[in-house]
């Protein structure tokens, strides 16, 4: 019982998590990131009961209003409420994005961690076929899957998943790398632990600060990705609201209606902002080594 | 070092042949046949028969595969299905809107971030400072393609000063294309500019806390000439990485950003190639682009080797 890494983790488990919220609740970009992201899953779940007016629902008579007290956004072409479709487009982009990172966690973590304890030849294999996705900009992937399977939102959500992939088995195996290397994990082996459980039991959960916030990241890229995708016309197909889509619409009436361009990039850029913000303060709080690297697409 | 360089080009090689093999594959699954496409639905069962074999899609799928693959090599990409003319000639004329436009948007880029980087590292925790990452991390939230549509509501419709799309050609002078070309650029490299300009403040005030540093200022140097001369100089390595990562995402953005400005570059040709179904351009118009990508990696890979004597000893 000497081995300090051994005594100090059953001890001071509260002491940690309490150090762990003070140093959030201190962190500026993490409060006003939180606050952000609150907003827009709030606003994407409210818009499951109410909008203030029907995202589809046409009304010739009131198009391409600008902001005024009965439209806080103003109408577009056909005379939807903007904010209504911005609200519903929420979820989209919300959606997207997790099952995306889903993708990216539930391959890419497994293929991290099996690379780092098998060493060699698979490791080897695992780092290469890395290597090969990330050769492929997102957005070629979604291309060829457009070609195949036609442009939609499972398109989208597999070219950005699949280039999530190799975004976390790299992080899972550099950091596992690390873990793997400490003296408790040869202290599980010497008592009979096989590789398989000594990576759920003792790797996984030393990694999961890294992987969330990655994950963050990942995040408020996957909203981006999906809004170029959509925006080019391989994202989610009419009529249900996109952000990206609502963009494309908007070229070519920039003209006489520019708030069509304005608010549902305002959108995107208000969610990436604040996914961003709420990574950067978990990466301070959760994982100290890495302040001040910054976000890395 | 020569060992490093040939391994470095072993796994390019074993790269680009896995990439044309998946790329080959998927588009391979696809439903259709590009007979029906040319012809139409209404054509005759023997003229399909016949463009069938001539077009040579009766072959085995690896026959087929060696011939594609052995065509690129000589810079044959195949023959259009819509238009039936060489898809080298169609990739020819877009080549010169694609590729100026991503060189224009990484010296722009480079331009602005390093000295913004610098700027920040040297105020650090200073209002400037804070106030130049607050912007980065709008920059970096930006979507290039708003940003574009943006820029020409201010420059092209507002104040009139630079066109809102459409290319002219190179034919038509350098500086009407040029001038094409500059609010395209300008989208694409300001959100780039904001993650780099992140990555030289932070690689920059790791090399400022280095030893060598306080013994140039000891022997005399001024922080200024300290900070250009050693600092910005051993900072450039890790910026240098990040801007070969970055080469990938401006490939992709530039394939949105032609759509934003209506420019004829490679990125419309793919997305018109799908649109008619037109399988060859989009399989060699993507290995190209892959291409380009893992090429452009090597070559980082490789100026990185040059730049860091530590790198010749490992791997």
């Amino acid at each position: 019982m000497t081995d300090p890494s051994f005594a100090s983790t059953a001890i001071s488990t509260e002491g940690v998590e309490a150090g762990l919220m003070r140093r959030l609740a201190r962190s500026p970009s993490f409060m006003i990131g939180a606050v952000i992201t609150a907003i827009v899953i709030l606003a994407a779940f409210v818009s499951y009961f109410w909008t203030p007016y029907d995202p589809t629902a046409m009304a010739i008579s009131s198009r391409l209003k600008g902001p005024s007290a009965s439209h806080i956004f103003g109408t577009d072409q056909f005379g939807r409420d903007i904010f209504s479709m911005i609200m519903v487009g929420a979820r989209n982009s919300i959606a997207v994005s997790v099952f995306s990172v889903g993708i990216g966690v539930i391959i890419g973590v497994p293929l991290g961690l099996v690379a780092a304890a098998k060493a060699g030849l698979l490791d080897e294999i695992v780092m290469r076929m890395n290597d090969l996705v990330f050769a492929f900009p997102a957005l070629l992937t979604a291309v060829m899957l457009a070609a195949i399977i036609g442009p939609g939102t499972l398109g989208a959500v597999i070219a950005i998943g699949v280039f999530n992939i190799p975004v976390f088995a790299r992080l899972a195996r550099g950091s596992a790398l690390s873990v793997l290397a400490r003296e408790f994990i040869l202290a599980s082996r010497a008592s009979g632990k096989g590789t398989a459980l000594i990576l759920i039991e003792h790797v996984l959960p030393n990694i999961m600060n890294t992987l969330i916030v990655q994950a963050t990241i990942q995040f408020s890229l996957g909203i981006l990705l999906e809004a170029g995708l959509s925006y080019v016309g391989l994202g989610t197909p009419p009529p249900f609201p996109s952000w990206g889509r609502m963009l494309s619409e908007s070229q070519t009436l920039m003209a006489t209606a520019p708030h069509l361009a304005l608010f549902p990039g305002l959108a995107i850029v208000f969610a990436v902002l604040g996914l961003n913000l709420l990574g950067d303060g978990l990466r301070d709080a959760l994982d100290p080594r890495l302040a001040g690297r910054s976000a890395q697409a | 070092m020569l060992i490093y360089i040939s391994r470095r080009f072993i796994a390019l090689f074993l790269t680009l042949v896995v990439a044309s093999g998946v790329i080959f594959t998927v588009l391979e699954i696809l439903p259709g046949d590009p007979a029906e496409v040319i012809l139409g639905t209404q054509a005759r069962p023997d003229t399909l028969a016949a463009l069938r074999a001539k077009l040579g899609l009766n072959e085995p799928a690896p026959v087929r595969y060696a011939e594609w693959v052995g065509g690129m090599v000589h810079g044959d990409l195949g023959t259009s299905y819509t238009y039936s003319v060489p898809v080298s000639d169609l990739v020819k004329q877009r080549i010169w809107v694609s590729i100026p436009l991503a060189i224009l948007a990484l010296i722009l880029s480079t331009l602005i971030a390093i000295p913004v980087g610098v700027v920040a590292a040297t105020n650090r925790n200073k209002p400037l400072d804070f106030g130049i990452m607050g912007l980065s991390q709008f920059g970096i939230a930006l979507p290039n393609f708003w940003f574009g549509l943006l820029l020409v509501y201010i420059f092209a419709i507002g104040l009139r000063w630079l066109p809102s799309g459409g290319f002219p050609g190179w034919s038509a002078g350098v500086w009407p294309a040029f001038r094409a070309l500059i609010l395209p650029a300008v989208a694409l490299a300001l959100p780039q500019a904001a993650i780099l300009a992140r990555v030289t403040r932070s690689a920059l005030l790791d090399v400022l806390g280095e030893d060598y540093i306080r013994t140039a200022r000891a022997k005399g140097l001024t922080q200024r000439a300290t900070v250009w001369r050693h600092g910005v100089r051993n900072a450039l390595i890790p910026v240098l990485t990040i801007l070969g990562l970055q080469f990938s995402f401006l490939i992709a953005g530039t394939v949105i950003i032609e759509n934003v400005f209506y420019l004829p570059g490679l990125g419309r040709l793919v997305f018109q190639a799908i649109a008619q179904r037109d399988l060859m351009v989009v399989k060699s118009v993507v290995l190209l682009i892959v291409a380009a990508v893992v090429i452009v990696t090597f070559l980082v890979d490789i100026a990185y080797a040059f730049a860091d004597p530590r790198l010749k000893v490992r791997r």
